[in-house]
Order: structure tokens, then sequence, then C-alpha cells
């Protein structure tokens, strides 16, 4: 990139980290030897957690359907290998808490058998809504991590008349490298993904954005794209947070989304390079989404790479299977940007997990903070035009309703600013923080709103039954007056004529 | 594995830039600008400049010692040293040692420790240092020497220059005394005459920087080469210098061009006083100054201009020191309404329509 481009064409936003792929990109895919047991947790995915349908010691197959969807947004989850159910319990969640969750354990029995499936032979022969279901049912989120259920997002797509969809192979995130893999060695699947994709929601077009410093998966990609004038291979700056949608679809169309809305609202779908070739196996093979290619990388790692491997495979296999150098100073799930710190190697594989990093003590070394020098480089680096300068210093004093002034809520912990901090001020936890009690405020105050208005409705009601009371009351004795009025008026009449 | 005292909030990872870094990327870009000086003026500018850098450090140290903090990181991210720096640069290089004494302690303990520390002063306190001392000692403050670089026959040696310093300039050296060229101009147009006339026998005015002067005038070029070079690096960026540097050219220009017996030219008003240190590496401050790119050259703009009314209307022949204080007061307006767009949002923070 000359110099010219380097200040002026060059986005405004972001930062440049290390990007520490190679080499573990350049290394060929490995596929993980079947692993005894699997995890399989019932929350992989934004919604509800799925319902198990399983026994503990029912056989399963692989692919097989351990627990279904439960409610709009949701998905299944499936056996990704064949064995037996041997526990339904709790297991370590990929969460730096370390709290547990319910996940479904199978032994396996390494007869690697598959369920029946039916081949769809032409995937442009069904109808959306029928792409749909089959995505629905394969269990499909969205694998570049944000794990929205696929399905839910194209009956959006549709029902908002998207006209392009955006093709995410940003991959934007150091050190992983799974996406540039998947283009790199299944480029025709996701290429056959992305029309099935663009049926589904009912898209023209479908533009692939993919970051300038994976040269080899853009030339596979376009090779694969070739034939289909419709899917159009577009490089784009290596710049994070380019793989996050709202920077990707302003750079490749030009269309700002909205704070508060949906991509679709301004006519654009984004769906990533992995889960479009899931989406392929899916529709074409019937195979529900039961495996990934995952980065194994970061400086504690021997021999790093992308591995496939069942999904519920427990990180620490994955880890020994590459062999590790030394004890890693800390386990990252995802990418070192916005990944999540585990606790330990004993959390499942999820969905959404692209990469795990084991990483050295000298990588995850963060001086200690200073004080701000407020030199602006956080605003500078912001991909949403944020303060995160005024912000953090509202949150250190305590003034989170201040923060919020700030639009706080349009910040989606990217992390720019707190990785081009000079003082390294851990500005996304002071965020987060905010975040979280800004929003348990607000749940506090909409309980209260609720609590008020059951309160008042009940004064209402109580009056008004004390008002029927009354009203009752009041009538019966006018109507006991009446009878005895009545009576009284009778009885004379009664005594004049039995003395009459 | 997770050391539970630390944030497990991502990122986890962060640039290689630190404090310390960025101030001593600055210092190295002031290097060659001071070492000129040096050689230009010789040991008493040495010993003057160790001496307020010392007593800035000194005070920092002292501060926090105090306030029972920790001395060592903070006099190891060089922002103290860096403050002594800018006001050693700024003043006469002949002055006597106390001046720079009590600038270097002043600057550091009233107008940046007793506001809180680093990044917590409102002023720049290499800038408050020199007005206090400008205010305070008019004299000593506007004494100023013609260059009698380090070897010449004119030059002080090690120890002369110590006695210069330490006891002030003593009559074998009268003969370079000389006044500042901006100086010169004003008490000549004061006494009525004009500038076509006076210019005619004024202290050298050289491109090159052999002019009385301070040590960050004389070398006004290696300050903006510095200045360019922390650009490329960025450390700063073009907006402040930029905006400043117009600021004063621009009236500069007009007005020289309606009047030139009465107005300097603008390359003259660019490459004197602290013209070029003010705008590369004074009105950049990042703690007094604002944080966005259109913040910074209203900012840097405003310092400009003032510093151009200042040297021309006011009384004193110097502003930029007066200008960035002013400026430096108006930095919490300026970043409190002139804030960047938001994605998605326009500049009054709504939302914006969806558009396809």
């Amino acid at each position: 990139m000359g110099l010219f481009d380097k200040f002026f064409k060059e986005p405004s936003w972001g930062v440049h980290p290390d990007d520490h792929k190679r080499p573990a990109a350049d290394v060929p895919l490995r596929i993980l030897p079947p692993p005894a047991k699997v995890y399989m947790p019932l929350q992989q995915h934004v919604g509800g957690a799925a319902r198990p349908i399983v026994l503990v010691g029912q056989k399963v197959l692989k692919g097989q359907l351990l627990a279904e969807a439960s409610g709009n947004i949701s998905a299944p989850i499936h056996a990704p290998v064949s064995g037996t159910v041997s526990a339904i319990g709790e297991i370590t969640a990929p969460h730096a808490s370390g709290l547990g969750f319910t996940a479904i354990t199978i032994a396996n029995d390494f007869a690697d058998r598959w369920i029946e499936s039916t081949p769809v032979a032409d995937p442009f022969a069904l109808t959306p809504e029928e792409i749909t279901k089959l995505t629905a049912a394969a269990g499909i989120v969205g694998l570049g991590g944000a794990t929205f259920p696929a399905a839910a997002k194209f009956a959006l797509g549709r029902r908002l008349k998207v006209d392009t969809l955006i093709v995410n192979g940003g991959e934007c995130e150091p050190y992983l490298s799974a996406d540039d893999r998947i283009m790199r060695d299944r480029a025709d699947q996701v290429v056959d993904g992305v029309r099935i994709v663009m049926r589904a929601i009912g898209a023209t077009q479908a533009l692939v954005g993919i970051e300038d410093n994976k040269p080899e998966a853009i030339a596979a990609m376009r090779v694969a794209a070739e034939p289909f004038p419709e899917v159009k291979i577009r490089p784009v700056p290596t710049r994070y947070p380019m793989g996050s949608d709202r920077q990707l679809i302003i750079t490749l169309t030009g269309r700002e989304v909205p704070a508060d809305a949906r991509a679709a609202e301004v006519g654009v779908l984004v769906h990533n390079v992995s889960t479009c070739a899931a989406v392929h196996q899916a529709v074409r093979f019937g195979r529900p989404l039961v495996e990934r290619i995952v980065t194994i990388n970061g400086g504690a790692v021997k021999n790093p790479g992308n591995i496939f491997a069942p999904i519920g495979t427990l990180v620490s296999e994955l880890l020994d299977f590459c062999g590790l150098k030394e004890e890693p100073a800390r386990i990252i799930l995802g990418g070192p940007m916005m990944g999540t710190p585990l606790p330990h190697g004993l959390v499942p594989l999820v969905k959404g997990a692209s990469g795990i990093l084991a990483l050295d003590a000298q990588e995850a070394h963060i001086p200690e903070a200073g004080p701000c020098i407020r030199c602006g480089n956080c605003t500078r680096a912001c991909p949403m035009g944020l303060l995160p300068v005024e912000m953090g210093a509202h949150i250190r004093a305590g003034d989170l309703d201040g923060a919020a002034k700030f639009m706080l809520g349009d910040c989606m912990s990217c992390g720019c600013c707190a990785y081009v901090c000079p003082s390294h001020i851990p500005l996304v936890q002071y965020f987060n923080h905010a975040k979280g009690e800004l929003w348990a405020k607000e749940r506090g105050k909409l309980r209260n709103e609720a609590t008020k208005r059951l309160v008042e409705a009940r004064a209402v009601r109580l009056e008004r039954e004390a008002k029927e009371k009354a009203e009752a009351a009041a009538r019966r004795k006018a109507e006991r007056a009446a009878a005895k009025a009545k009576a009284a008026a009778e009885a004379p009449a009664q005594t004049e004529g039995e003395t009459a | 594995m997770i050391p539970l005292d630390t944030p497990v909030s991502a990122p986890h990872t962060t640039t290689t830039q630190s404090v310390s870094r960025v101030m001593g990327t600055v210092m190295l870009a002031l290097a060659p600008a001071t070492l000129f000086g040096f050689w230009l003026y010789g040991w008493p500018s040495i010993w003057l400049f160790a001496i307020t850098v010392g007593s800035a450090a000194f005070g920092e140290a002292l501060c926090l010692r105090l306030m029972d903090r920790p001395i060592m990181p903070a006099l190891y991210d060089g922002s103290a040293i860096l403050t002594g720096w800018l006001l050693a640069l700024s003043l006469p290089p002949w002055a006597p040692w106390w001046i720079g004494a009590f600038g270097g302690l002043f600057a550091t303990i009233l107008a940046k420790q007793a506001f809180g520390g680093l990044g917590q002063n409102l002023f720049n306190p290499a800038m408050v240092a020199r007005v206090a001392l400008l205010i305070s000692f008019p004299v000593q403050m506007t004494a100023w020497v013609g260059p009698a670089p380090l070897g010449s026959l004119m030059a002080p040696g090690l120890l002369d220059g110590l006695m210069v310093t330490l006891k002030g300039m003593t009559p074998q050296f009268d003969a370079i005394a000389s006044a500042s060229l901006l100086g010169f101009a004003k008490t000549e147009m004061s006494r009525g005459v004009d500038l076509l006339q006076s210019l005619g026998h004024a202290p050298m005015q050289s491109w090159f920087g052999s002019r009385p002067g301070s040590l960050g005038e004389t070398a006004a070029w290696l300050i903006a080469a510095g200045g360019v070079v922390m650009m490329f690096l960025r450390i700063i960026t073009w907006h402040t210098p930029v905006a400043m540097l117009l600021g004063i050219a621009i009236p500069a220009a007009i007005l020289h061009a309606v009047d030139p017996a009465r107005y300097l030219d603008m390359p003259t008003h660019l490459l004197s006083g602290g013209a070029m240190l003010g705008a590369f590496f004074i009105a950049t401050d990042y703690v007094t100054s604002p944080n966005t790119s259109l913040g910074q050259m209203i900012f840097g703009a405003g310092c400009g201009v003032l510093t151009y009314v200042i040297r021309t209307w006011a009384g004193y022949p110097e502003g930029v020191a007066f200008a960035v204080l002013l400026m430096n007061s108006l930095t919490p307006i300026i970043d409190s309404y002139v804030k960047p767009r938001i994605y998605g949002r326009d500049r009054s923070g709504a939302v914006l329509k969806p558009q396809r």
C-alpha cells in the first residue's frame, strides 16, 4: 500500500494490530482424531436454549437431533459423533466466570455412522421458505461469533426485501484464520452456499468482502465465483474491525445502518463465509452443523494451525492435539480483540468458536494502567465515532448516566480504544461494567413501572369493588325497604280482611 | 491461570506504544533543535537547560513524595522532563540559574501536580511557568544574546559558561547582548520609527536560525522538521500545527500587504519567537488541547490568531505563551461542542433515516 493510500484511502477508523495469522493460516487443514467424549451445550446461540429430546443411555447417530429449538429465536443441537448419550448435566461454559451450563454428553462409539439424509439435487428449485426450514433444522447459527440463528435472519431478510447479501470474509481479528482456510480449501462450497442464501433471502447480488491480507483466499474465491456474475469478490483494506457488520456494509455499499436499526433496514444482510458453507452442507446434503474449522494459535502452541473438529470437543483436547510449548498464560475463545478468556481447558468447543488461543506470558501481558493523557488515540480509533475518553472518565467517576449521554449504548465493545491506549486503560472493562449496570437499572425501572401499574390497577379495582359493594348494599337496602313497605302495606289490608 | 485481579474483558492484546515512549519520541524530535541551540549559545545555555530540566523533575518528585505516591513510575513516564525541556527551549539561553530553577519548579509543582498530576492540568505547564517568569522577571526574561557558537572566540568555556549562568552576564560578554527581532521591532515602533527604516539595522535575521532568541526560536527549521517527524510517527496530527501557522500567516500576509511600514512580513512572523515551537510542540500537548480533529483545528487557529494579535497590538513583543494559555482555557468548551459524528446518527445525535 503506497503512501498516498495510507494517508487518504484507508478508513479513518479502527486499528491495525499485528495480525499473527501466519504461519498458522498457511498450514494445511488437519482433522482431529475423533474424541472419546463430546459435550453439546444446549445454549450455543443467541435466543432460547434448546430442549433435550434424548434420554441418558440412548444410542444416537452422528447428526441426530439431540435437542430441539424452543421459541422463535433458537436453534436445535445435533450429535457430533455417533455413540451413546452418557449424561445430561452441567459443564463449564465458555465464559470468564467459569459458571456451568447444561450440556448433553455423548460417549463416542467410533463407528462414525451418520443419520440417513436425503440429498437435494437442485437447491435452487426449492422455495426460499424450504431453504429456511432446512437451515433452521440443521441448527445453523452465525459462525463468525455472533451465533444468531441463520434461519431467523433469512426470514427477516425476506420480510424487509433486502437486495444485497454481504458475505463476511473479513476475519479481522488477529491470529484467526478459520475463514481464510475455508475460503482457500472449500471455495466452491462457500460460493454455492452464498447462492443458496441469496435465494433464501431474495437478494440479487452478493458482495464477498475479504481483507486484502488474504490473497490466497481472494484468488480461490475469484475462481469459484467466476461462473456466477451475481457473486462479486471484493477485497477490502485490512483494518480491524472490518469484519464488524456495520463497518463492512459501509465499506462495500456506502450504506450507513442507522443507530438502533438492523442491517436489513438498509437492504442488506450479512452472513459469514463459514455460515454459507454450513448452509451448503445442510441444504445440499441434509447435514446439520456438527463440525467446524477452528484456529488453534498463540505463542504457547507448538504446531499452530486450523483443525476440523466435532463441536463439543474439549478445548484441552484441541490444544493437546496441537501441542503446547509451555503452560499458557491465558486461553482465549475467539480472537484477542473480542474473545472470551477461559478459566481452564475443560470447556467444550461451541458453534460460534472460530479460534482458541493459548497465549504465552509475553503475549498476554498488558502493562499496568496509567493516567489518561488525553492523547485522543481512542477517539480516532473508535469505528463508531464515539468518545471513549469521555465515557471512560464519566464511568470512572461513577457517573454512568453521564456516560450514557455520550451514547455508550452504541459501543460494540470492539476493543479498538483499549488496544491503542498508551496508558493501557481497560476501557472496554469500564464500558461493559457500565452497560451491565445501566441495563440492570433499566430493567429495575421497568419492573418498578410494572409494579406501579399493578398497584394503580389494584387501587382502581378496589375502589370499583367498594363502590359496587356499596351500590349493591344500597340496592339491597332499598329492596328490603320496599319489600318491608310492601309487606306493611299488605299486612293492614290482611288484618283488615281478617277483621272484616 | 487467569489472575483474577486483572481485568478479564477483551482486548487481550495491546499496543506497544506507551506514555514513556510517546514522551521519549517527542524528546528525540526536539533533540536536533536543542543540540543546534547548544552549539549556537554555548555552555551557558547547556547549564541553564540542565538546571531547568532538573528542577522540573525535582518538583515532580517532591510532590509525589509529599502525596505518598510512587515516584519512579511517574518520573519514568518522561512528562516532567519534557515539560522542563520545553520550558528551557523558551528561555533566554544566558538567563541566570534561578530563572531555570524557579520556572522548572513552578511548572511541575503548581501548573501540573497541584491539578492532580499527569493528564489533569488545564494549562500547559511549560507555558504557565514561562508566563509567570515573564511577568515576574521581565528584565531577565528579555535579555537575549547574539549567537556565539561553541569554539568561536566570543564563546565562554565550560566554567566561564557556568559563571554566566550562576552569576549573570559579566561585562566581558556585553558585546553580544542583543534584542530579539520581535522585541526590537516593537521597541522601534513604539518610539515612532517605522519598520521600513528600523529593519535596516535590525538584529541578525537568518533563515538558518543564527539569530538572537531562545533555543527554540533560533532553530525554527529544525523544530519544524522535528514536528514533521512526529506527524509521520503518528504522535501528532497535522491539524493543530497547520491551523496555528495559518492563523499567524494569514493575518500577517494581509496586513503586511496593506501597510509594510507598520506590519512585519509573514516569514518573519513564522520564523520568529515561539511560532514553530508553539505550533508543533506546545499547542499539540495532548492534555491541554481538544480531542477531535475539528476541535484541534479551531484550537490551533485560535492560538495562531491570538499570537498575531498579541505580537502586533498588545504590550508584549511575543504572544505564543499567552495565546496557548488563553486557548487552553477554551479546550473544555471546544471539546463539549465539537464531537465526532457517531455512526448511524447525525451530528446532533439523532438516529439517521434508513436509506437504500
